[in-house]
């Protein structure tokens, strides 16, 4: 019966190592791709995500139905609605910004971005704010809009999860679909070239790029 | 820059979206599988925050709300999250040798001035560094770890994320 459960030294760099290794082949350590997302130029984010969220959600759902996987033991997060929607906002604000999320800074960092490394610190700072800032004032904020009925859609409020992985799914075709549409009206994906050579000060491709595209 | 020199050809391509997608999906699944949750990394920053607390400013660090939980048994960084933290650290950096894409930069120097570039870094850092810790989570250990539990919470997350990045990079480069 799974999950193992296992919080151990192995699982956590077996895990880790496996998602950096992905996350760097992706394109993800580059804040020229990442933040390309936002431009609607690279849909390479929302793609990658997607993709994973529906792979996972549905293997779950699958483990779930044949008995292997007791859902008891696989942590759901709390749906505090407002701490979501409010530190959903900073940290896509952060990352328009910064260029990074907090996952990909590592990622980035680690593929030789010293502005990754700024990035971890900003990252300290603004979790010593937030401690100095933490009391009850905070604490009644993240407390609104809780659902009092469950954390998962199927619990609060009853929708079957084969269903959510079904729209989950078409929702995935549409982020291709339409990723695709605006990629090829725009500039298009940053190339693993451009992004080792950084952000340029034109928005269009680096001169050095465009004359290696034809082969 | 001659794009023909060995140096800047054995640069590889990234892997198809659809491919990291499939490769990150089977991850976060083996991962759910092996452990009971998702993958993180706000996790692992706020321990280490807690941890440079206890040494810089012990007194303040052990009385405050947030972060005295967190010290009560002493050393905080042992655990799980940072383990996985270190794990994506050496598979990028394995990543990025192997496909000839580690190259030591101030990557967004050159678009937008240098010190310009860490101020946005620090800046946006901050921001999604408070950001995180109000969501208790980032967009892996949030978003994308709740979003394939199907919590709500990750949704709402997700949604924000989105249109508040959408927004700000219209407003501010950063990079």
């Amino acid at each position: 019966m799974f999950p193992l459960n296992d919080g151990g030294m192995v699982s956590g760099l077996v895990c880790g190592f496996l998602f950096g290794y992905v996350l760097e082949n992706a394109g993800f350590g580059s804040p020229c791709k990442l933040t390309a997302q936002f431009k609607l130029t690279d849909w390479s984010v929302l793609k990658v995500m997607f993709t994973a969220i529906v792979v996972a959600a549905a293997g779950l759902f699958a483990l779930k139905q044949i008995g292997w996987i007791n859902p008891d033991n696989v942590f759901v997060p709390t749906a505090l609605l407002m701490a979501a929607a409010v530190g959903g906002i900073l940290v896509g604000s952060g990352f328009a910004v910064g260029g990074y999320c907090p996952g990909t800074s590592v990622v980035g960092l680690f593929s030789g971005r010293l502005d990754a490394l700024v990035f971890l610190i900003g990252l300290l700072l603004g979790t010593f704010a937030f401690a100095g800032l933490y009391g009850p004032a905070l604490e009644a904020l993240m407390a609104l809009g809780e659902v009092e009925t469950g954390d998962t859609f199927s619990d609060a409020w009853n929708i079957p999860e084969w269903l959510m992985v079904a729209l989950l799914m078409a929702a995935l075709a549409g982020v291709f679909v339409a990723g695709s549409w605006f990629e090829r009206r725009s500039r298009g994906p940053v190339s693993a070239r451009e992004a080792v050579d950084g952000a340029q000060a034109s928005t269009g491709p680096s001169p050095a790029s465009s004359s290696i595209t034809a082969h | 820059m001659n794009p023909l020199t060995p140096s800047t050809s054995s640069i590889k391509p990234f892997w198809s979206p659809f491919l990291a997608g499939l490769a990150l999906g089977a991850v976060l699944l083996l991962t759910f599988i092996w452990t009971g949750h998702g993958l993180g990394a706000t996790g692992a920053t706020t321990r280490l925050s807690a941890w440079l607390g206890l040494e810089v400013a012990p007194a303040a660090t052990q009385a405050n709300a947030y972060l005295g939980p967190m010290v009560k048994s002493g050393n905080p960084l042992p655990s799980w999250i940072s383990w996985q933290v270190l794990g994506v650290a050496l598979g990028a950096l394995v990543a990025a040798f192997m496909a000839g894409r580690f190259r030591v930069q101030l990557d967004g120097a050159r678009s937008i001035g240098t010190f310009k570039r860490l101020l946005t870094a620090l800046f946006g850092g901050a921001l999604a560094g408070f950001g995180a810790r109000l969501a208790a989570g980032c967009t892996s250990g949030l978003g994308l770890s709740g979003a394939a539990t199907l919590g709500i919470a990750a949704f709402v997350f997700l949604g924000t994320f989105f249109v508040a990045g959408l927004v700000v990079s219209r407003l501010v480069r950063g990079v």
